[in-house]
């Protein structure tokens, strides 16, 4: 949306252009450019536009005659004295860092079971990556209602013998279940990604560290872990531009709910609009989430710019 | 990964520490895919067999709950309308997606623009932006068009999503074929789209079709933009999802067996191209 690419730092060149090449030359070489680029302009930065418009009108599709006050900031000062808009902040966060931490955790301890020699190891990765591929609609509901459910729930079933049979999961830990429905979702991101770093690391680097009798442990702080971390870098960004954005399992599994207990942002902007139908306020608590995005994305994009280095990752 | 190399910590590990190790990995990944494995099973039951609170292990299978799907019953509608929209609307924006980031791509690695990589960050900033900022907008402007409820506009808006990852990926793929057989092909006076055609999709047809299993994959289960943007006539199969929820009457079964059959081609596309997810999911970044 707005361009937070000047202050990346500078990514070694790929091919060199030539100096002093013609103007000519120049355009044509962007001419392939063009449609892409004009195509994302209008569908991404368009709407932003007029985000930024309406969120200084009072504009409530409830009331269309109604004055607009333009410009007012109205919808802003309502905003900072409202509590469920804390809470919907500090509730991003949370479901954002548990589950980016928890699944990077399980998935490079996963990764690391999965790289040693194990019975039928084609087939345990191919089981592990289906959460990550299955439809997160289909899944949510499936948690919902044939898993985590009091009654017909499978999950109080098989927790029936430790005398947890009648957990309400999703009516008295709802946070829980979302953070554990998310890293649900995302720990086979993390397996694949772990899963190409140890795959990169050399066997002889391993093998020198065990004859000078370095122990298990010590191999992976000293040497594991460092080659491991530009692929657990990539993860914990990527999973965060996705994650921050939960929406399709709340919507589902928890509406929100109980009260705020689950609220995030897009779910609150959602709440707002389509069913407060209060399009002024809405939109200024869009412009404020994507503020804070880009002064986060501004760090995010410089990390990038030094894991897409030129050498590159090699993994498989 | 299809070698299947014992590595130094498999040699120096005792038998009984390998059982174990080996025990847990099967463990915990069965315990990772149980949900799935759940989804399918409940879809193959009665409703009889599916609503117990002691839950049917063992049950004779039906497909009766998947005609129902297909057909629609007890005042729902089918699935065919809705998977054709999800059809139609992933495969469209996918075609177009390649057909906007190849060239793209070209501009930004072949022989790249002056400011390429400002461009390249501009495409990958898109990605970061919530969707949140942009759906009421995008809202007003499809009510106006009259474009609400129309796959053209999840078209539009799931090109959009794909694009930026596309052409990251493209363009990760385009660096690593030889400089030489381009030039080559320049020099015999070939223009883009005869180089592109005769030369370089040839060379990447692996990471096009990488790329298109990536964008699939996102267009197949997008669920925000459907569902603020579509009730019926656009309405693809998430939505058709959430629709049938019954509050009253037992719908466990009925439910899975449309669950799987919306992750169904997701889950085999995946599996079968499985090498490909990570590259693309990186954006291009692990090889």
């Amino acid at each position: 949306m707005v361009n937070v690419v000047d202050s990346a730092p500078p990514v070694p060149k790929v091919r060199t252009a030539r100096p002093g090449r013609r103007r000519s030359e120049s355009w044509i070489r962007r001419v392939p450019l063009v449609p892409a680029l004009v195509f994302m302009f209008i569908v991404t930065q368009l709407p932003f536009v007029l985000t930024l418009w309406y969120s200084f009108q009072r504009y409530n599709l409830n009331f269309p005659t109604a004055p607009r006050d333009f410009p007012t900031f109205w919808n802003y000062a309502q905003i900072f004295g409202d509590h469920i808009f804390r809470t919907a902040v500090l509730n991003t966060v949370l479901l954002t860092a548990v589950p980016v931490i928890a699944s990077v955790v399980i998935g490079v301890g996963i990764a690391l079971l999965l790289n040693r020699y194990v019975f039928g190891r084609g087939f345990l990765r191919t089981l592990i990556i289906s959460p990550f591929l299955v439809m997160p609609t289909a899944a949510a509901l499936v948690w919902k209602f044939t898993i985590l459910d009091t009654t017909f729930g499978v999950l109080n079933f098989f927790l029936r013998p430790f005398g947890l049979g009648n957990t309400n999961w999703i009516g008295q830990h709802s946070q829980l279940t979302i953070i554990a429905f998310l890293t649900w979702m995302w720990t086979p991101f993390m397996v694949l990604l772990s899963l190409a770093g140890l795959q990169s690391q050399g066997e002889d680097q391993l093998e020198a560290a065990r004859v000078d009798g370095a122990g298990s442990w010590r191999i992976f702080r000293a040497l594991t872990l460092p080659q491991l971390r530009p692929y657990i870098e990539l993860g914990v960004l990527l999973g965060s531009i996705y994650i921050v954005q939960a929406f399709d399992g709340i919507y589902i599994i928890t509406a929100g709910g109980p009260s705020t207990d689950t609220t995030n942002l897009p779910y609150y902007i959602y709440q707002t609009a389509f069913q407060a139908y209060d399009i002024g306020r809405a939109s200024a608590m869009a412009v404020i989430v994507v503020i804070a995005t880009i002064l986060i994305a501004t760090v995010a994009l410089r990390l990038i710019s030094s894991i897409f280095s030129e050498e590159g990752m090699r993994g498989r | 990964m299809k070698q299947q190399t014992r590595t130094l910590a498999d040699r120096q590990a005792k038998p009984l520490t390998k059982l174990l190790l080996g025990v847990l990995t099967w463990i915990v990944v069965l315990i990772f895919f149980f949900p799935v494995l759940w989804m399918a099973l409940t879809g193959l039951k009665s409703e009889t067999d599916a609503n117990t609170s002691t839950p049917h292990f063992i049950f004779k299978p039906t497909f009766a709950q998947y005609a129902s799907v297909w057909k629609g019953a007890g005042g729902l509608n089918g699935l065919p309308p809705y998977l054709e929209h999800s059809v139609i609307v992933t495969v469209v924006s996918t075609l177009l997606v390649l057909l906007l980031a190849l060239p793209a791509a070209y501009a930004l690695s072949i022989r790249p623009v002056r400011k390429w990589r400002d461009v390249l960050f501009f495409f990958i900033s898109t990605k970061m932006l919530p969707v949140v900022g942009a759906i009421i907008p995008l809202y007003l402007i499809a009510r106006n068009l009259h474009l609400l409820d129309h796959v053209l506009l999840l078209i539009i808006l799931y090109t959009a999503i794909n694009l930026p990852i596309a052409v990251w990926m493209l363009r990760s793929f385009l660096l690593e074929v030889p400089a030489e057989v381009i030039e080559a092909a320049r020099v015999d006076g070939a223009g883009l789209v005869r180089q592109l055609r005769r030369v370089i999709i040839p060379i990447i047809s692996p990471g096009l079709a990488a790329t298109a299993l990536i964008c699939f994959i996102f267009a197949w289960n997008e669920f925000f933009l459907a569902v603020n943007l579509t009730t019926v006539n656009g309405a693809t199969v998430p939505i058709y999802l959430v629709g049938f929820v019954q509050p009253e009457g037992p719908f466990l079964a009925h439910l899975s067996a449309a669950a799987t059959i919306a992750c169904l081609p997701v889950l085999l596309a995946g599996w079968a191209a499985q090498d490909k997810l990570v590259r693309g999911l990186s954006m291009g970044a692990v090889k």
